[in-house]
């Protein structure tokens, strides 16, 4: 008797022990599913981010017969014509390039010397009413561009200012300046106010503290929000479609006049697309890291 | 505190407000102006009469306009949800687990369309998508066989389906980066407790990880549906608004009235204004109810 215990409890036991085996191996086996489903996902997610990018890059490269092929070409032998042609005195693509630098980068500076200290008093000093001048600063980004580019029209045709970059950077500031003080704001709320009090002590002048204690400290802040209100002002068309004419044109103006005639040039337009696009992608890759931390967008307080 | 008087404050803010006045707040006093008068751009001999509310009557009688809110809003309503839900599956796919450099990679890729020219995207569009060459077309007839090609920018319902297909391209990367620096905000602590109490993902989402992910979920929210309706450049490439008019998003409308076509100022003015409340309406209760909810 005493045997055939033994016996039941063993085939017990080996039953057991199998069961849970194969409950193992399932769960193995469901893991390395799932994780092959996340393998494919992430290469999805990948190929779908890069092929748009890749393909223009890759058109931009391609003889015109090469770009109307079918079916469409994955390799073939490249040339630089369309990029020869882009920069020259035809299409000055590379002048638009210049005009362009210099309106995002004056309105990218302006926006952070304008921005920084009013995100800093809307940070640090209680007034009546910050609530609604915080809201009025950031609602200036959210009115659509058309909402002035008409009476700005209007009124620099009246002036002769139509084609001046100067009117072009001051009409970025509408949506650079809300953007710096938007993360500005949240960055500067973000460092003790003990080390402001203890400068203010000190008998350092509320700039002084502003410039040599909070701005430093806010740097990445700071930072974030320039790259951020660059790319938005090397991207913008509509002001720059109805306020700039001639040599003064930006690269997104540029770009659109290839779409005028019946003959499209496809080479010329993907290569006046890979040259606006790809400083900006390859300045945002280096900075990633730090562009992600600053989408936060006041998220984390 | 000796050194702070009752308007240092003010002398931070003056610069900007200054600025912000001069070139926002002034044009717009303008604008209400000149909504309320005759302005015809390609007849300068008409004189700018005072029409009080005519120009609003005229829009608000106006099909046309009518159409471009309502295709703004179908575009709205179709493009955010989708951005918003394939965001935070990539970000949740980003976060962890296995293939740590694979998750780097794509992490890093995501920066691309971000940084884009809303411009160039169009023109993309336009190659991709080409009826007779497009890559689009060729990776259909692989599927279905169909030789001939789809008209994708040619039929109105598939220019439309083109447009909100290149937005949504562009701009779920933004939704997934923000949702990925919203995860950071979850404590390790709280969710490894979690754990020992449910397996499910979706308890996990609605219970531990969605209170965080508010303030990132309004952030988009707000941001994209401001970026929408006044979205411009990229459709202006890709389609200009064709074929037709299917294509027309409400900004490109109020610039063919008031610029490009009709140079009617005065009702274009008046169409800038409403869409401008409509705006504000919108971004104020965003705000009110989801951005500051948590402190007010």
């Amino acid at each position: 008797m005493s045997l055939t215990t033994r016996t039941s409890d063993t085939t017990a036991g080996t039953a057991l022990r199998d069961a849970d085996r194969a409950a193992r191996e399932r769960a193995r086996r469901g893991r390395g599913v799932r994780s092959a489903l996340h393998a494919v996902g992430l290469v999805v997610i990948l190929v779908a981010t890069l092929f748009p990018f890749l393909w223009m890059v890759s058109t931009s490269l391609k003889t015109t017969s090469q770009i109307t092929a079918k079916p469409p070409l994955l390799v073939f032998q490249g040339t630089l014509e369309h990029y020869r042609n882009i920069l020259g005195e035809q299409y000055n693509v590379g002048g638009s390039l210049v005009n362009s630098l210099i309106v995002a980068t004056s309105a990218t500076l302006l926006a952070v010397l304008l921005g920084t200290p009013a995100a800093y008093a809307l940070a640090r000093f209680s007034f009546k009413r910050k609530d609604d001048l915080w809201f009025w600063f950031i609602s200036n980004r959210f009115m659509s561009p058309v909402v002035i580019v008409l009476p700005v029209y209007l009124m620099a045709s009246k002036l002769r200012l139509i084609g001046n970059p100067a009117l072009l950077v001051a009409m970025y500031l509408t949506f650079s300046i809300p953007i710096v003080v938007w993360i500005c704001t949240d960055q500067f709320r973000s460092i003790p106010r003990e080390l402001d009090e203890a400068a203010m002590v000190d008998g350092a002048t509320p700039l002084t503290i502003f410039a040599r204690v909070a701005l430093p400290l806010a740097l990445p802040g700071v930072v974030v929000s320039s790259i951020l209100s660059f790319i938005f002002n090397w991207n913008e068309l509509l002001f720059a479609l109805f306020l700039t004419r001639g040599d003064g044109v930006t690269a997104p103006v540029r770009a659109t006049n290839f779409l005028s005639g019946y003959d499209v040039p496809w080479g010329e337009i993907m290569a006046t697309g890979t040259l606006i696009v790809l400083p900006v992608v390859v300045f945002s890759l280096l900075v990633s890291r730090h562009l992600v931390k600053g989408l936060t967008m006041g998220a984390i307080k | 505190m000796h050194t702070q008087s009752r308007w240092t404050p003010f002398a931070f803010l003056t610069p900007a407000v200054t600025v912000l006045a001069v070139v926002g707040i002034y044009p717009l006093i303008f604008a209400a102006w000149v909504s309320l008068h005759t302005y015809l751009l390609a007849q300068p001999n008409i004189p700018h009469d005072l029409v009080w509310l005519g120009n609003y009557v005229t829009v608000l009688k106006d099909p046309s306009f009518w159409g471009a809110i309502g295709r703004t809003l179908t575009y709205l309503l179709i493009a955010l949800p989708i951005q918003v839900v394939l965001g935070l599956g990539i970000a949740f796919m980003l976060r962890r687990g296995p293939w740590a450099s694979l998750r780097g990679l794509a992490r890093v890729a995501l920066v691309i369309p971000l940084a884009m020219t809303p411009v160039v995207t169009g023109l993309i569009g336009r190659l991709i998508f080409n009826q007779e060459f497009g890559v689009a077309n060729f990776l259909q007839s692989r599927v279905t066989g169909n030789t001939v090609g789809t008209e994708w920018l040619g039929n109105p319902t598939l220019a439309f389906v083109t447009i909100l297909l290149m937005e949504i391209w562009q701009w779920t990367p933004f939704a997934a980066l923000i949702f990925l620096s919203g995860l950071t905000a979850v404590p390790a602590e709280v969710e490894e407790a979690a754990t020992l109490e449910t397996r499910s993902f979706w308890v996990m989402l609605r219970r531990i990880q969605l209170p965080f992910l508010m303030p990132a979920l309004t952030a988009i929210l707000i941001l994209r549906t401001a970026d929408i309706l006044k979205q411009f450049d990229m459709v202006y490439t890709l389609t200009s608004g064709g074929p037709g008019s299917s294509t027309e998003l409400i900004n490109l409308y109020i610039t063919r009235i008031g610029l490009r076509g009709a140079f009617d100022q005065g009702v274009a003015s008046a169409q800038a204004i409403l869409m401008l409340v409509l705006t504000t309406v919108l971004s104020r209760l965003y705000i009110r109810y989801l951005y500051r909810g948590d402190d007010a």
